[in-house]
């Protein structure tokens, strides 16, 4: 490789590159909400709801990831406790 | 792109229309000029085609066709039952075998109902090849009207960020909420129609190229429409653009028009045209 080669290389190549970077990460993102029931966010609310009768948890604990298999449908629900006991009321 | 040409069922039996939905859910990318040109393009080819303007209240596609002095009657007017089809149809004065049923320019987009599209669309079905829907921009009810019973789709997309984001928004819509989905028939075939192609710019990594666009909504590419002067010409003039063979947008279009009825016709204005320093000297 050339000199002349090398910094031809190095340079990003223009704004292309970064568009269809940009791109498709968006769209993978928009086809996952796609297919998801329109009951979700409000799912993930009163799953909320019911832990913090019990655990003092904020709202980014609960994470509710839905994705389609062939046959079947997989909802699974992340919940992350506090590990102080403090947080317990 | 050869297997769904030999199914096509209007090259075996003329029975029913072929509905193309023309969609892609961002405005000013291209649909009403494709619209024009794909109706053009297909009547020429020697089918019987109507061209139906979806954009009630903004109608542009009789402008584009050139029609704009001969509206009458309107697509409402028919779904209204205040005229019947032939009062509203428009003939096309450069092809015997093309109409266009122009849009309402002062009614509102909800005069548009599902039975009353459905019927005029039934009607015209028995009467001709194919119905092209122009569909209005955005995703509200003007286009999803245009593209509920639809058997095709072509999806014009920009080579620019916001136009493929909203192209994919429109393939979910496609799969989700068209009456073929509804009832469970075999999904729209839907195709990727790239307009305002520069070459020039794609060399320079200064614009997603054809490769990029197409990995990333994977459709089945149809053509691509080189940005081009002779667009504006045309739409100046009221003359669908795919009519002025000079032109390359105009050849790319009549390139898109072969492919969507079988034939395989390799894609052309994909690289920067060497021009020799004559042709340079003497073209511009």
């Amino acid at each position: 490789m050339g000199l002349l080669d090398y910094f031809r290389s190095s340079r990003p190549k223009g704004s292309a590159n970064v568009a269809k970077e940009r791109l498709q990460i968006l769209v993978a993102h928009d086809r996952t909400q796609r297919g998801r029931p329109s009951y979700l966010p409000k799912l993930q609310q009163e799953i909320l709801e019911v832990i913090r009768k019990y655990v003092e948890v904020d709202m980014n604990a609960v994470s509710v990831k839905y994705e389609q298999e062939d046959s079947h449908e997989v909802l699974e629900l992340n919940i992350v406790l506090p590990d102080t006991a403090e947080g317990r009321i | 792109m050869q297997g769904w040409a030999t199914d096509h069922p209007i090259l075996e039996a003329a029975t029913l229309a072929r509905i193309i939905v023309i969609t892609s859910g961002k405005g000013g990318v291209g649909k009403t000029t494709t619209s024009a040109a794909l109706a053009m393009g297909l009547a020429q080819r020697g089918h019987r085609t109507v061209v139906i303007d979806f954009d009630v209240g903004l109608r542009n596609l009789d402008l584009i066709m050139g029609c704009e002095r001969r509206v009458v009657y309107d697509f409402v007017n028919v779904i209204n039952q205040e005229a019947n089809l032939n009062q509203a149809l428009i003939r096309d004065k450069r092809c015997d075998n093309l109409y266009v049923l122009p849009a309402s320019q002062t009614r509102d987009k909800d005069a548009l109902t599902k039975e009353g599209v459905g019927r005029v669309l039934e009607e015209l079905a028995h009467g001709y090849d194919f119905i092209v829907c122009d569909s209005p921009a955005g995703i509200e009810h003007g286009a999803t009207m245009a593209m509920y019973y639809a058997d095709d789709a072509i999806v014009v997309t920009n080579p620019e960020v916001s136009s493929v984001r909203d192209s994919d928004r429109m393939l979910g819509i496609l799969s989700s909420k068209s009456r073929r989905a509804e009832s469970n028939e075999e999904p729209i075939r839907e195709f990727l129609l790239l307009t305002r192609y520069d070459p020039a710019r794609v060399e320079k990594g200064e614009m997603l190229s054809v490769d990029d666009v197409q990995e990333i909504l994977s459709l089945t590419l149809i053509g691509v429409i080189p940005e081009s002067k002779s667009v504006l010409t045309a739409s100046n003039s009221g003359v669908p653009v795919v009519l002025d063979r000079e032109s390359d947008a105009g050849k790319a279009y009549a390139d898109t028009v072969a492919r969507y009825l079988g034939d395989e016709v390799p894609h052309r204005f994909l690289q920067v045209e060497k021009k020799g320093f004559l042709k340079r000297f003497f073209r511009g």
